[in-house]
């Protein structure tokens, strides 16, 4: 089949319940974005405004269609839009078989395409099996199966990886990635999971309170975090203070040395990595040195992760070899340093 | 997993509440007076009120399904003030007193009524006194028991799966003939169950609205209530059939729902 290329540009202003959301969105063809964000954010508010399960201020236009226009009044029905909506769990219709349950969206020949559908996915043994004989992996795949049958011009995602066991998760992301890979509409996938955001997304939008507080390519937004979601996402800490040269004073008035500061409003990000502790003040090159509390420790993997409160609160990433040289325990004071090049800065 | 214990005196309470159940089912039966009741049970009125108890019940049940969930589906998307006055106005055959349900109905489909008297004038259609009338009495108490069960399932029903349904491009009529309906299954089953039970038990309504004419509105219950003053033995037959029957279906509907998945 021939895909046509298809975009989506969508202002979107949703008021409900002291809840506002306000995002405008601009995703190209082919094109798969991420929106990620807290629970409460507006993720599933957006999605639902997409598909045109809520009515919307604002416009959204796909593929040089208007679904939604409440300027001009206009607001085309889920049903009519084209578009494939993929829940957290499958949603499959627990009383049709998979088969029927692939074929419901279809017009015609309904069942050789929805067979094909299945044949393709390595899932014909299941065909004339019920939603409720199926793992979760395969039930989820299915109801993938299921939106892209009906080839819809946008793909919205929610949260699809989420509701699955760890163990298996990695497998339906792959095959997902596959499926995603020939499909040429639009995607956006909802998630708060940064590692399905970062293997199936080209773009990140960060969704916060209602509104995007950053977008870019998901190198860039770990790289640069604009918010403490993210930050914590990409593990690393994140301050914000007021630039002054190579200072930046933060707001808890505590000074930071950085290579290059900047000026203004700024955003410092430390990797835990370069937080070093020690048992006594450390001579030489590190410019940022202040006595801190260890609060708690957690080892993950190969590291330790040690959340130390004082005069800068960080998350410091240290060996488990170290924890034993310096007796590090909950309640331990250390002196911590940061050296300077290991700061970076950027304009909030 | 092991549940709590259930408390002493709950267990009491349950066993007196069942008892209270069981003493005059025990009493209907072991106090009949078989020997007579015997040639009552195989009376051909007997099997005339059964059929007609029958035919009644079950053709009001089936009017409920028709109008009633329909009637479900648009009260559990109300809100608001419009929705407890649909509320109120389904409901209220179940806190009417049946006798008034029959005056009410009378007054609104007999040979003067609201209805009734334009139908007599235009077609001669007249509908008090007539198998109908004991249909319309039944389905008038008996449909609110459908309505409620239905629309608690709506209320409680993920509606994602109606959303997912109108996402693959399926229309209103289409979602709610596919989807919708099978997903209530349950709600509709119990409801019409419970439906079909009121009907076949219905007194009031249908004795004032429909009159007490063998074979024609007299039901068993009807049927009951005439034997009593003049041979208890035959109402004591009927109410052994009427108990019987009731039974049985209701243990046979419960295996078959159990045992479909």
């Amino acid at each position: 089949m021939a895909w046509l290329a298809v975009s989506l540009h969508a202002t979107i202003r949703v008021q409900r319940n002291g809840f506002a959301l306000d995002v405008d969105l601009e995703v190209g063809a082919g094109e798969t974005v991420a929106v990620l964000g807290p629970n409460g954010s507006g993720k599933t508010t957006l999605l639902r405004a997409l598909a045109g399960l809520i009515r919307i201020e604002g416009r959204v236009e796909l593929d040089g269609e208007v679904l939604d226009d409440s300027a001009a009044g206009r607001h085309v029905l889920t049903e009519d839009r084209r578009v494939g909506l993929v829940f957290q769990d499958h949603v499959l219709f627990p009383h049709m078989t998979v088969l029927d349950n692939v074929a419901f969206g279809l017009r015609r020949d309904r069942i050789r395409i929805a067979s094909e559908w299945l044949a393709r996915a390595g899932l014909s043994d299941k065909a004339g099996a019920m939603p409720r004989e199926l793992s979760g992996g395969q039930a989820q795949r299915v109801a993938l199966l299921r939106t892209l049958a009906t080839e819809p011009r946008l793909l919205l995602l929610d949260e699809p990886l989420s509701a699955l066991d760890v163990t298996i998760r990695a497998e339906v992301r792959r095959e997902l990635a596959r499926q995603l890979s020939g499909f040429q509409g639009v995607r956006i996938l909802v998630t708060h999971d940064p590692l399905e955001a970062i293997a199936l997304a080209d773009m990140l939008v960060v969704l916060e309170q209602g509104k995007i507080v950053q977008t870019g390519s998901p190198a860039e937004v770990t790289a640069r975090p604009r918010s403490r979601f993210v930050a914590d996402l990409a593990g690393v800490n994140l301050l914000r203070g007021r630039g002054r040269g190579r200072q930046v004073e933060l707001d808890s008035g505590a000074m930071l040395t950085a290579a290059e500061a900047g000026e203004g409003d700024v955003f410092a990000v430390i990797h835990p990595r370069a937080v070093a502790l020690y048992l006594a003040r450390p001579e030489g090159t590190p410019r940022n040195v202040w006595r801190g509390r260890a609060e708690d420790l957690d080892l993950q993997g190969e590291r330790v992760r040690v959340r130390l409160s004082g005069t800068v609160p960080l998350v410091a990433e240290v060996t488990p070899s170290a924890v034993r040289e310096l007796q590090l325990d909950a309640g331990a004071e250390v002196w911590v340093a940061v050296k300077a090049t290991e700061i970076s800065v950027y304009r909030a | 997993m092991s549940q709590a214990r259930i408390p002493a005196p709950v267990l009491a309470l349950a066993a007196a509440g069942l008892l209270f159940f069981l003493l005059p089912l025990a009493g209907l039966i072991v106090r009949a007076p078989w020997g007579q009741v015997g040639p009552a049970l195989v009376a051909p009125e007997t099997a005339t009120a059964l059929g007609l108890s029958l035919f009644c019940s079950v053709t009001a049940t089936a009017v409920a399904l028709v109008l009633g969930i329909p009637l479900a589906v648009v009260l559990s998307r109300t809100q608001g003030t419009l929705r407890s006055v649909l509320r109120a106005l389904t409901t209220l055959p179940m806190v009417l007193p049946p006798v008034v349900g029959g005056v009410a109905l009378f007054l609104a489909f007999g040979r003067r009524g609201l209805v009734g008297e334009p139908l007599h004038q235009a077609f001669g259609i007249q509908i008090p006194f007539t198998t109908a009338a004991a249909v319309i009495a039944e389905t008038f108490v008996a449909m609110p028991f459908l309505v409620i069960a239905v629309e608690g399932g709506l209320r409680s029903m993920d509606h994602r799966y109606e959303e997912a349904a109108r996402a693959l491009g399926a229309g209103s009529w289409r979602v709610f003939a596919r989807v919708t309906l099978p997903l209530l299954r349950p709600a509709i089953f119990s409801g019409a169950v419970l439906c079909w039970a009121r009907a076949l038990g219905e007194f009031g309504a249908t004795i004032t609205f429909a009159g007490n004419l063998p074979g024609r509105t007299q039901t068993i219950p009807l049927a009951v209530y005439v034997a009593l003053e003049t041979r208890p033995e035959g109402a004591i037959a009927l109410s052994l059939i009427l108990l019987a029957v009731s039974l049985a279906i209701l243990i046979g509907m419960r295996d078959r729902w159990l045992g479909s998945p």
